[in-house]
């Protein structure tokens, strides 16, 4: 049963991870890109933590965090830089 | 007790997927930045969140590490939602209304700001 679960929610996110990665090419503007970026970094963070629990590695939550930081801290400086700030 | 976290576990993490894809699907279909902003980081924060959660509950010993996931996205979302917001209109992208121009309030204190801002600096080198 956890086995089909976590099957189902893997094809889920794999296809919002296609869609997002689409927005990514297409995006007219360099703001769409970015927020296709916010969305694809926690999406990852998702997928890395259901990785370490299918590879049963508790290692994979602390790169989980350490990816999420670096994502969130790269939109930040990308948003100030449009903005004209930086 | 533990078969109970397992179920609420499973569907938890079928809700978050269903939210990840939701998420996917908004911001490649939405018509505007700001729609896709809205579509692209609330649905994905609870989808995040509950993915992880799940996973902290089907195996208790990873509890509170997974919570630490959960707390730092329940934080760092919002705030690179409203930067990027920001980002977006003071590149001067204002968002499509209906009603025209004059339904967008945040419009007319954001260029009064702009001419203050500038009568400031011309009475300066004047």
């Amino acid at each position: 049963m956890l086995n089909i679960i976590i099957y189902i929610t893997l094809g889920f996110m794999f296809v919002g991870i296609f869609f997002s990665a689409l927005r990514f090419v297409l995006g007219p503007t360099a703001a769409d890109r970015t927020v296709a970026l916010d969305t694809l970094t926690t999406i990852a963070m998702a997928l890395l933590v259901l990785l370490s629990f299918i590879s049963n590695r508790f290692i994979y939550i602390d790169i989980a965090l350490v990816y999420g930081v670096l994502g969130f801290i790269g939109v930040l400086v990308i948003a100030r830089y449009l903005e004209g700030a930086l | 007790m533990n078969d109970i976290l397992t179920i609420i576990g499973m569907v938890l993490m079928l809700i978050g997927g269903i939210f990840l894809f939701l998420g996917g699907l908004g911001i490649f279909r939405m018509p505007d930045t700001y729609n896709r902003l809205q579509a692209g980081t609330k649905a994905t924060t609870l989808g995040g969140m509950s993915v992880i959660l799940s996973v902290g509950l089907i195996e208790p010993g990873w509890f509170v590490k997974t919570l630490v996931l959960v707390i730092f996205i329940a934080l760092s979302n919002p705030i690179s939602s409203h930067a990027l917001a920001r980002a977006n209109y003071r590149r001067k992208n204002y968002p499509f209304l209906k009603g025209g121009p004059e339904y967008d309030q945040y419009r007319q204190v954001f260029e009064d700001k702009k001419e203050k801002k500038e009568q400031v600096k011309e009475e300066e080198t004047a």
